[in-house]
């Protein structure tokens, strides 16, 4: 049987490695991830899920243990946030270059300087060609939803790579919310258990793992990662739907959501808390018999280029939302990859929310009008002090 | 003590001529025998091993990166654990044994090394200490010796070499309160052998450091690898001991020291060296050893 708990982002993150039957976390405190772990190490310590909790002394070492620990077989889980993420970069190339289905849960959190411990995505943003499969959820129960489906999807043979789960921190991590959580049976059911065919450590069938990548064969297993990113746009979609249907939950399509894009002229492109946000002024605006559309795109990497296209395909004014910030060159990731995609369209790039600072239901309805006479390429910092 | 006659370190890798890694690997696999996992750190022994498709390893080996061999076997190992718990895998005692060169181990390395050790990990680690960083072209590291020549501590006019002396590394890792440490050398095989079998056999941490003469970084020709670290240990530069719970013993005392001229006479990096200097070498480690009772 089911049940519906109020609990947090960081605690549904919990719940889901717990249902899921990890077998060894790595992870190291730090706000607002930690909870999240607090958590877990309580769950191991009441005996409610049997796996190795290694304490590590640095996010550096806890994808390092990670990784070991994938590669030895087993099913692997940490979490982080932040600067964290950022210590961990070296080996999360490593994690996806050696196909290990390692699966993380990130706390969204700005980065230093000025050290700041509030929400924007350009941690993971930042991380985003570590070949890392990339979630941007919405709420607390996707959270718990998404860390199931991760698992399945990593794993998956066509796939074999790890999986960040990304919540915007506080405004997820901290916030309580009902959240349906699945009976053990039916989630054990929906997950199974990881048995690598590919590659693991064992005395009995000896094989070498990270050796060196000479000019001749380096290639080739970027574009594996590569390929493999394409088969997982296929395998989260089939995941989804299958998840969908066994618990009667959906997120769209698995890779993006449409929100009242039917008749919308004016389309946000947003990914994470915000658009809860986003969709509460769509629906104010709609009784006043105005159409906006909202496209959530959930899964950032790979990134559903051919799916937002489609979806992208009658609307004439475009707003992208970015949490993040690309140097240099005033424009956000989610515009940059997007723009790469749409090409004949307006597309118009806002920086919102930037470590911490709130989107306000008048953020966005000022962005919306903004967008209709703005022109394609502008960037605009909502919220930004003169 | 019988040498086992299984190979688990392959011959065919790319190791220079003469080099101590190779022995280090050769011996440690020998000693533990076919039930390992090792995992490596970056440096000499992971390159010259593994250019892919080619490896050395008859046993399963990984490597991630410079600095995390303990944080990877300290994965591995808990893996193990929690696999044999939950579904009946690896039911036969595993040794976890982690490599690490003297940069990724007492260097960059030494946080990673710290925290696996503080843990209490059910792992071996072994430094293979060639006292610099020989797979970038002989740099300096914590472990270079004092007065050695190295390329980031070159002897000039003003400076004689490595200005700091040696990082006590089986000193720090005796701190961390860990069942076993132990000291040893290429040159004396079976004292590092049976270090290794005795490592494995401890439930908890172990760490050995052993030292590595290395041809290229310290320049000799390569037949004299064995003899170069014979004398690191006749003349007392590298004491062999263990510390068992604790308890400190030396496992070779030489019935009398040899000069330490004889030992760096030996050696480029120790070329520019005048009688003063080596007097003033001589004196350090006289002190040294009558610390350990040599």
């Amino acid at each position: 049987m089911c049940k519906v708990k109020v609990i947090t982002g960081t605690s549904a993150a919990a719940e889901a490695a717990k249902l899921a039957d990890v077998d060894v976390i790595a992870a190291y405190p730090i706000t607002p991830q930690t909870t999240c772990v607090e958590k877990l190490a309580e769950f191991v310590a009441n005996g409610e899920l049997d796996a190795e909790f290694i304490k590590v002394e640095s996010e550096h070492s806890a994808m390092s243990a990670c990784i070991g620990a994938s590669a030895t077989g087993a099913r692997t889980f940490t979490a982080t946030a932040s600067q964290g993420l950022a210590l961990m970069h070296e080996m999360l190339f490593i994690a996806a270059g050696m196909r290990l289905p390692i699966v993380m849960m990130n706390a969204n959190r700005a980065l230093s300087a000025p050290i700041n411990i509030w929400n924007d995505q350009q941690d993971s943003i930042s991380q985003r060609d570590t070949g890392w499969i990339q979630f941007y959820v919405e709420d607390n129960q996707e959270t718990l939803d998404t860390i199931l489906q991760a698992y399945r999807i990593g794993e998956h043979e066509d796939v074999l790579l790890p999986v960040m789960v990304n919540l915007d921190g506080f405004i997820l991590t901290h916030t309580v919310e009902p959240v349906t959580i699945p009976s053990e049976e039916n989630a054990k059911a929906f997950v199974g258990v990881y048995e690598p065919k590919h590659a693991y450590l064992d005395p009995d069938r000896p094989i070498t793992q990270g050796c060196v990548g000479v000019p001749e064969c380096y290639m080739e297993t970027r574009y594996a990662v590569e390929k493999a990113m394409e088969n997982a746009k296929k395998v989260i979609k089939e995941i989804h739907d299958e998840f969908a249907e066994k618990f009667k939950r959906s997120y769209g399509n698995g890779l993006i959501e449409e929100y009242n894009m039917e008749n919308a002229d004016t389309v946000i492109v947003a990914m994470g808390s915000v658009c809860g946000t986003i969709k509460e002024v769509i629906d104010r605006l709609k009784e006043k018999g105005k159409e906006v559309g909202l496209l959530r795109v959930r899964c950032y990497r790979p990134f559903p280029a051919e799916d937002i296209a489609k979806a992208l395909k009658d609307a004439e004014n475009i707003a992208v939302l970015d949490k993040n910030i690309s140097l240099g060159i005033n424009k956000g990731a989610l515009y940059l990859d997007l723009a790469s995609t749409v090409r004949d369209k307006k597309v118009v790039n806002y920086i919102v929310g930037l470590g911490g600072r709130d989107i306000r239901i008048e953020d966005i309805e000022k962005i919306i009008s903004h967008v209709e006479v703005a022109k394609d390429g502008e960037t605009a910092w909502i919220g930004l002090k003169e | 003590m019988q040498f086992p006659r299984e190979e688990y370190f392959a011959p065919g890798h790319r190791g220079c001529a003469g080099c101590g890694a190779a022995i280090v690997a050769r011996l440690v696999l020998k000693a533990a025998g076919k039930d390992t996992i090792c995992t490596n750190a970056t440096g000499c022994l992971e390159v010259m091993t593994t250019p892919y498709p080619e490896t050395a390893w008859r046993v399963p080996w990984i490597h991630t990166a410079f600095e995390n061999s303990a944080a990877v076997a300290s994965g591995v190992e808990s893996a193990i654990k929690a696999l044999r718990r939950k579904r009946g895998k690896f039911n036969k005692k595993i040794n976890v044994i982690a490599f690490g060169g003297d940069g990724g181990t007492a260097d960059i390395g030494f946080q990673a090394l710290s925290g696996a050790m503080e843990r209490g990990h059910d792992i071996v680690y072994i430094m293979y200490d060639n006292e610099a960083y020989m797979n970038t072209g002989v740099q300096r590291s914590g472990s270079t010796p004092l007065m050695a020549a190295t390329t980031t501590s070159p002897a000039g006019s003003k400076i004689r070499g490595e200005d700091r002396p040696k990082k006590d590394m089986p000193l720090i890792m005796a701190a961390h309160g860990i069942p076993y440490v132990a000291t040893a050398c290429i040159s004396y095989p079976e004292d590092f052998m049976n270090k290794v079998k005795k490592a494995c056999e401890i439930e908890g941490p172990a760490y050995i450091q052993v030292l590595q003469p290395c041809t290229t970084g310290w320049g000799y020709p390569a037949e004299k690898t064995i003899e170069i670290g014979r004398l690191a240990v006749e003349t007392g530069i590298w004491p062999l001991y263990e510390i068992e719970n604790g308890e400190f013993r030396l496992t070779y005392k030489p019935a009398k020291r040899k000069p330490i001229k004889e030992y760096i006479r030996m050696q480029k990096r120790y070329r520019h060296l005048t009688d003063e200097d080596i007097e003033r070498l001589q004196k350090y480690i006289d002190e040294r050893c009558r610390e350990l009772g040599l």
